[in-house]
């Protein structure tokens, strides 16, 4: 469904079967285009209107200061990683839901879902209280003794993590926020996909991981690709469930949003339009790619 | 990848397995470890990364007790953000409810040029980050930008009017910017695609059989919309809603660009949440556990419709 999609359909679609039957076509379409003009397209194309007084010398000016490169990688660097745990743990989330039967299977996949319905700042400062250097987790992981608890033994876990205020944090924030997307793009995709066909390549002879990446991989790669890109994109903008755990740091935990939060804050629209243009066309290309991903995903499928 | 070793344990093919696999049924001798074993991490890294932080939420809310919980949630500068919370969900969720019916009415019933361009512009603010969100409402309505330099003219050119309306309206300025129009506007946008992306796919599916029946019968346009397509999505839609209202109530990066952040005037639960937390911090857990609450019960009513929705898909299917 993407722009300029599949026009052969829409042509002969056009043929007025059933256009003019039912009312409404020219108020239902043209309150739509009025309501999307005013609230989404409007401000997005002034937003790109205000390059032209800023220039092109300026924009890249703007754009390679060392501060706003520095953004840009702590941003793309910690959303990829993010992306790809959940790659990871996504893949094994939707597998156990979709395979295995446990008590409290369906408690567990409606929660899935909690980072979509819970508020990036609660989550944020939820976050940060947790891996702060006295939380729950961020004490264990710096390297503190851990008691077990009613006894006097105590240990320690041989690593000095420093999670919240630094690169891991945003990349935790980052994860939590990703985490539904590539378990509810392949769990439809494996829940579709026949046990059949894994269990003959196995009768037949081959490995487990024979049979995983030569029949089940092949099968849900298109919606593991698209959850991953869904997830990097929205890690990519993200910016309540960050703000809080990433301590902002300037060149080291402040990501591509706090920048320009901070150039408005400055009074700086130049800059911050130069940026914000920066994440939309990034932002776009990647809904771009999902689309494609998308489309590619349904005609797999379909085959 | 190790656990598939578990699951297919590289067995002769025997006929007694094949039955099992027939059967559907894993192949295995008795408790079934690899099952085990992948279940326990799957709910390790969820236990982890979505239980605890919810965990976390209530027993900082509570940290300092019940009573001092309460005092947190009746303070008034807490139930000024309650108030404009429910105010700019209570506008964003009702516009963009009449839009998604709109758009999707357009797109399910109709066929034309430049349809799937549509749908991928309605998606659109999803792909734009929170803060940029904010920020092209700032440049269109800032005091730099070319509305704010006409609007702020405009009043000193008009400051000693003898028009009533003319007078009224320069002792009246709007402000957008910093003040509850922008919130809700900021609101609007980020929320935008929720209803709209429930709707289409499900009329797409539905077709309009239903609604030229009704048309050829003698049904109006406002009938067949009122009588036949809006029970038909009602499901779906209330779905929409849940959702919609769930990221309205809890937008945090867009509102707090154009809020301003003034107590008791601006901030919405999210940003008093940010400024309580520098502050007071069991304060401000205890307000995010209202956040939390709402997202619990968001999962809840979700979690339902899609068990219903379903079944009415199904049957709409068969």
């Amino acid at each position: 469904m993407g722009p300029g999609g599949q026009p052969a359909i829409e042509r002969t679609g056009r043929r007025p079967k059933q256009r003019r039957i039912l009312p409404g076509f020219g108020l239902s379409l043209g309150y739509t285009l009025t309501y999307l003009s005013l609230i989404v397209l409007i401000p997005l194309v002034a937003t790109f209107g205000r390059l032209w007084d800023i220039g092109a010398r300026r924009f890249f000016e703007i754009i390679t200061g060392p501060q706003v490169v520095a953004a840009f990688k702590v941003s793309l660097s910690s959303s990829l990683v993010a992306g790809f745990i959940n790659v990871v743990f996504g893949l094994l989330v939707a597998w156990v839901l979709v395979r295995y039967r446990f008590p409290g299977r369906r408690l567990v996949d409606a929660m899935v879902d909690l980072p979509f319905a819970l508020p990036t700042a609660v989550a944020g400062i939820a976050l940060t209280q947790i891996y702060a250097p006295h939380g729950w987790l961020g004490e264990p992981l710096s390297g503190a003794p851990i008691r077990v608890p009613l006894t006097h033994f105590e240990f320690s876990l041989p690593i000095h993590l420093q999670t919240a205020y630094s690169w891991l944090g945003i990349t935790i924030a980052l994860t939590f926020v990703g985490l539904p997307f590539v378990v509810r793009t392949v769990q439809p995709v494996l829940e579709d996909f026949d046990a059949q066909y894994e269990q003959a390549a196995w009768s037949l002879g081959a490995t487990p991981w024979q049979t995983f990446r030569r029949v089940t991989l092949p099968e849900i790669l298109p919606a593991l690709l698209t959850g991953f890109a869904l997830a990097f994109a929205r890690g990519f903008g993200e910016f309540g469930s960050v703000v809080f755990i990433s301590g902002n740091l300037p060149f080291k935990t402040e990501i591509v949003p706090l920048t320009i939060y901070k150039k408005l804050e400055q009074s700086d629209y130049a800059g911050a339009v130069v940026i914000a243009a920066a994440m939309l066309i990034i932002s776009f290309a990647l809904l771009l790619m999902i689309n494609i991903l998308q489309r590619w995903a349904s005609s797999y499928r379909e085959v | 990848m190790a656990y598939t070793v578990q699951r297919l344990p590289a067995a002769a093919p025997t006929v007694a397995n094949r039955v099992r696999a027939a059967s559907g049924r894993l192949p295995g001798n008795g408790f079934p470890w690899g099952a085990f074993a992948l279940t326990t991490m799957a709910l390790l890294f969820l236990g982890v990364f979505l239980l605890l932080p919810l965990v976390a939420v209530f027993s900082e809310a509570f940290r300092k007790g019940f009573s001092y919980y309460l005092q947190a949630l009746q303070d008034a500068d807490t139930r000024s953000a309650i108030r404009l919370t429910l105010l700019a969900a209570g506008m964003a969720v009702p516009l963009n409810l009449v839009f998604g019916l709109a758009a999707s009415w357009a797109v399910a019933k109709f066929d034309f040029p430049g349809k799937s361009l549509l749908i991928t512009l309605i998606d659109l603010p999803f792909a734009v980050s929170p803060v940029v969100s904010g920020l092209i409402y700032v440049l269109l309505f800032g005091a730099q930008s070319w509305f704010g330099m006409w609007y702020a003219g405009w009043l000193v050119e008009h400051a000693h009017s003898t028009n009533p309306v003319v007078a009224w309206l320069v002792a009246h300025p709007v402000k957008i910017l910093f003040a509850v129009p922008g919130i809700v506007l900021a609101t609007i946008f980020v929320t935008f695609p929720f209803i709209a992306r429930e709707l289409i796919p499900l009329m797409q599916a539905q077709g309009s059989d239903e609604e030229q029946a009704a048309v050829s019968l003698g049904a109006n346009g406002w009938q067949t919309f009122w009588r036949v397509t809006l029970p038909n999505v009602r499901w779906g839609l209330l779905y929409g809603v849940v959702l919609c209202n769930a990221r309205a109530m809890g937008e945090f990066g867009a509102v707090s660009v154009v809020s301003g952040h003034i107590r008791g005037q601006t901030n919405t639960l999210p940003l008093h949440i940010s400024i309580l937390y520098e502050e007071d911090t069991v304060a401000a857990f205890s307000v995010a556990s209202m956040l939390a609450l709402l997202a619990l019960v968001t999962l809840a009513l979700k979690t339902a419709l899609e068990w219903r929705f379903n079944r009415q898909l199904a049957e709409g299917a068969a």
